[in-house]
């Protein structure tokens, strides 16, 4: 099991320089971790268990604060619950992606916006205790307008797709659970 | 959108009570004892670790999040830190709002340092010392070391920083000799920490009460039944207790149904705010087509309760209000400002629903009870989203605290004075005694003032008093109308309701 472990950990972090995996819990590596892990470069590297039959849930990433899912691909993967499945994951990539692109220019503008308004009062980053220094909530509501505003329409689109992949996302759930439902009394029947 | 204040004020009393208890120093060693440490060792004393580490997570993301462009202190390997929190915060309580002034406060105390400190890590509580912000560099290249494979470093670090930390009696050699150790130590146990993050997406069926009632909002549901009540109770008719009842649970259940829809459709939003972390969706303890299954099992009963047992115009309004909510203001949000003004509006239709639901009728006096919440909501949300406004930009919403603040602070005093006004109204329309007006006229009067104090002053303690006076300021104020309501004869000529007016 050794060797293969190592094989298998040392396939998924050719992608990205992350540290070697030496847990017990490694079992087996899915399919789509490497995709996974070429999308989101920050994301843990989890590896379920073997005989795992659901999906996991993992802490919140710590630049977009969405929770990675890793899905589990049935054996006898129908082509419903695979078509799911890549929208499923498709749509986490790309809400992390969003998310973080929003939170680190959110903060990257933020700390240029009291660097420059430090520089232009004159003061100094730092007091004399060494103390950071930090804008009062009036200065900085100017900086939240402004963010707001020319974010807009970046905003608008995000939301409007968010709302159809997510209105996708549960159509389809409730169409392979209808099609699940159909089957098991269709079985019942015979 | 509503919160309590004790959640706020557990953040305080948890920081003050922990800080208390680091100077109290039990068993404290020539060692420095972080705090964290000793709390670990207190981990019995569950509420008041989660209090701080609630605290010390707000700490931790105001320094990592917002200053992590700066600060050179930790490594990047900052996940494990992260994670740890996350891991703690996943086993306690909801997520409360970030009470900024607390972590600003402790912004403000922060001294960047050097502190190089190998922190307490799992399985046991191990203490290393740190070291002064003194020139040493042979002693802190090994600790750096050790901390550069991304331990907890930046929790202890934010401790130290904040409790201004000038008692280390720290001996140096020590931290060399322990510093390879706790690294090995530090690396497993960080693995296993991480992976015990994750969680297997399965329904666990003891959880579910508890799932249904957060994705719910059962409190705010609550709330919302509360006020449809004093709807029915103000209604000049003979109290009917089935109807009451009736009526109590198809409010309920339509409430339910709006507040699940809506975090269905805010999961990537809600992962981003604190306050919203642990919602149900976003911790993936439920599917989402679990959470529109329960939404559809809660609206189809509600609704049609409301429909056949009370009457269709409760009906239809239930069904308004579900839409108004889910449909209008939860989309508003981020797109304009005029959610507020939706959401005020969805506040104020369950009175109406409660007075129609006894009635049958939508009289006037239904919108006056509604024009109580709907000029109520103004001062309340405006002050809270005041401080909130950093949470809101990040996550996108479009309030009038961040776009328009100074529209913002007009309409909540525009609006406080117009609840003076609306009680006014209560005699004229004949639904309270004249005595309604003046004894509401305290309260009235008061919350006018702080509304005037947030208008002139606009900073965060005028936002909060005006906040925490609106939480109390609603249940007075329907209170005193229920009793000073006017007073109906039955048919037989028999006072049916009485009118507590105090003596004057």
């Amino acid at each position: 099991m050794g060797v293969k472990t190592i094989k298998c950990l040392l396939r998924s972090s050719v992608c990205h320089a992350m540290r070697l995996k030496l847990s017990m819990n490694v079992s087996r590596c899915s399919s789509s971790q490497p995709n996974k892990l070429e999308n989101s470069a920050k994301r843990l590297q989890f590896i379920p268990a073997a005989d795992s039959k659901h999906d996991w849930i993992g802490p919140p990433n710590r630049l977009s604060n969405l929770r990675p899912i890793i899905y589990h691909v049935p054996e006898n993967e129908t082509e419903l619950e695979k078509k799911l499945r890549i929208l499923r994951q498709e749509t986490e990539n790309w809400n992390h992606a969003f998310w973080t692109n929003q939170n680190v220019t959110f903060n990257n503008e933020k700390n240029y916006f009291i660097l420059s308004q430090l520089k232009e009062k004159g003061i100094t980053e730092r007091d004399e205790k060494g103390r950071k220094r930090t804008l009062n909530s009036e200065e900085m509501a100017v900086f939240y307008k402004h963010f707001l505003d020319e974010n807009c329409s970046r905003h608008a689109n995000y939301n409007k797709e968010w709302y159809r992949r997510n209105f996708a996302i549960t159509l389809l759930m409730g169409r392979l659970a209808f099609h699940n439902l159909w089957g098991m009394f269709a079985q019942r029947r015979r | 959108m509503y919160k309590t204040p004790c959640s706020r004020l557990t953040g305080l009393v948890g920081a003050s009570v922990s800080l208390n208890l680091k100077i109290l120093g039990k068993n404290a060693p020539r060692y420095y004892q972080s705090a964290r440490s000793f709390l670990q060792w207190s981990r019995k004393d569950k509420s008041q670790w989660i209090t701080y580490q609630h605290l010390n997570f707000l700490k931790r993301q105001y320094v990592l999040k917002s200053n992590n462009e700066l600060y050179q202190r930790v490594k990047p390997k900052q996940t494990a830190s992260v994670t740890l929190l996350e891991d703690q915060q996943d086993e306690s309580v909801v997520r409360q709002i970030q009470d900024e002034s607390v972590v600003r406060q402790i912004q403000d105390e922060s001294v960047v340092r050097q502190i190089q400190q190998v922190p307490t890590i799992e399985p046991g509580p191990v203490f290393v010392k740190v070291k002064p912000p003194l020139p040493q560099p042979d002693i802190s290249t090994p600790v750096l070391g050790a901390a550069s494979t991304g331990m907890p470093a930046d929790i202890p670090a934010v401790l130290e920083r904040t409790s201004g930390n000038t008692e280390s009696t720290s001996q140096t050699e020590a931290v060399t000799l322990e510093a390879p150790h706790v690294q090995l130590e530090t690396d497993e146990a960080r693995e296993a920490r991480l992976d015990r993050q994750w969680k297997e997406l399965k329904v666990e069926l003891a959880e579910l009460p508890d799932v249904y009632a957060r994705l719910a909002k059962i409190k705010l549901t609550a709330l919302v039944v509360v006020t449809a009540a004093a709807g029915f109770a103000m209604a000049p008719v003979p109290f009917d207790p089935v109807t009451f009842f009736l009526a109590s649970i198809g409010t309920g259940l339509a409430a339910c149904t709006a507040n699940s829809i809506n975090q269905y459709f805010e999961v990537p939003f809600d992962s981003n705010m604190n306050r919203t972390k642990n919602r149900p969706l976003v911790r993936g303890q439920i599917s989402p087509l679990h959470a529109v299954g329960f939404a559809v099992a809660c609206g189809i009963p509600g609704l049609t309760l409301l429909t056949l047992a009370v009457n269709p115009i409760t009906g239809a309004l239930g069904a308004l209000n579900i839409f108004l909510y889910t449909c209008c203001y939860t989309p508003l949000k981020r797109i304009s400002i005029t959610n507020t003004w939706v959401g005020a509006l969805v506040g104020a239709i369950p009175p109406i629903m409660g007075w129609t639901a006894a009635t049958g009728t939508l009289d006037p006096g239904a919108l006056l009870i509604g024009s109580f919440l709907y000029c109520w909501q103004f001062p309340h949300f405006n002050s809270l989203s005041w401080n909130l406004r950093e949470d809101y930009s990040r996550g996108g919403y479009r309030m009038m605290s961040v776009t328009h603040p100074a529209m913002c602070k007009r309409v909540a005093l525009r609006h406080s004075l117009g609840l003076m006004a609306v009680s006014t109204l209560g005699p004229m329309l004949d639904v309270t005694s004249w005595t309604f007006p003046l004894v509401s006229l305290p309260i009235n009067l008061y919350i006018s003032y702080l509304a005037f104090q947030f208008y002139r002053k606009a900073d965060r303690n005028s936002a909060r008093k005006l906040f925490f006076c609106s939480l109390w300021h609603l249940p007075m104020l329907l209170l005193l109308a229920l009793t000073c309501k006017k007073s109906r004869t039955g048919p037989e000529g028999t006072v049916t309701t009485q009118s507590l007016a105090p003596a004057a």
